[in-house]
């Protein structure tokens, strides 16, 4: 426990980390928009790992940080609005009891994109965009569903470790 | 994965399955023109039947051939707008976020006269 802020310091190089590695190895399967957020790997690991108010902090510096490294403004907003509203409703559920680790990696997948997708409602003001809601669910499932597995992996194997 | 998670996957795309046939089944006319809004703001409508290129702010090259609508360069990093299809359906659109450039396609108005008899 009193290597936390070590701890917080080498989760955040990781989570930049996994940004980057993310925009070199394009995941691009011709739709727009569709990532593989191996970023939120490590917020998802964390989410066992340290405590609640550790874990929004560790999202919204790599988000700030990552988008003023890789990005602009406007994919912080972005950014910013995906993951906060994934990890409020992967708390919900994790909070609830009834799901296990892929499930709520799945929730923190479609999430992330609903909240993106809502912020581009707003930005661009045309609620036709809400068509685009059934690739980005379908897409979010799927990379939930990837990154969870590897969670679960991960979490077996680093039980000894406790932040 | 246990049960409740296999039952959120099959809401979640149960609820993608529902907006796609809602899209399909609201949107099957072929539309005859598209707009053009930059930054919220309807910037012009032009008709599908011509066919002509349009520069919008120097940002985004389109062109309209052959009844379809397609975004052949863009000046942002990703060029998704460029990567997306063309576009003829009403309701079909091209998004290009980084510019604030959204195409629509909409009924418009057909030819107001089919033929003058004098």
């Amino acid at each position: 426990m009193k290597n936390s802020k070590a701890y917080f310091g080498m989760l955040t190089a990781l989570a930049l980390i996994f940004s980057y590695v993310e925009l070199i190895i394009p995941f691009h399967i011709g739709i727009p928009g569709v990532k593989l957020g191996l970023a939120n790997l490590v917020i998802v690991i964390s989410m066992y790992k340290m405590k609640k108010p550790q874990v929004y902090l560790l999202s919204i510096t790599r988000v700030i940080l990552a988008g003023f490294m890789f990005g602009n403004l406007f994919s912080i907003i972005y950014s910013l609005a995906g993951s906060l509203l994934s990890l409020f409703v992967m708390y919900m559920l994790k909070g609830n009891g009834k799901f296990s680790i892929l499930g709520i990696s799945m929730a923190g997948g479609v999430f992330h994109n609903i909240g993106q997708l809502i912020i581009a409602i707003i930005v661009l003001q045309s609620l036709n965009l809400i068509y685009y809601a059934s690739v980005l669910l379908i897409s979010g499932v799927i990379t939930g569903i990837i990154i969870g597995i590897i969670s679960s992996e991960v979490i077996k194997r680093i039980q000894k470790i406790c932040l | 994965m246990k049960k409740n998670d296999f039952k959120l996957m099959v809401i979640i795309i149960g609820v993608a399955v529902l907006l796609l046939l809602w899209r399909n089944l609201k949107e099957d006319g072929k539309g005859h023109a598209i707009q053009v809004e930059v930054n919220g703001v309807l910037r012009g409508t032009y008709a599908l039947l011509q066919d002509r290129e349009i520069d919008i702010n120097g940002t985004n090259h389109l062109v309209i051939k052959n009844g379809k609508a397609d975004v052949i360069d863009a000046r942002c990093p990703d060029k998704i707008c460029v990567q997306q299809k063309p576009i003829s359906k009403k309701g079909e659109s091209i998004v290009c976020l980084p510019n604030k450039v959204i195409i629509t396609v909409v009924e418009g108005e057909e030819n107001e006269l089919d033929a003058v008899v004098k």
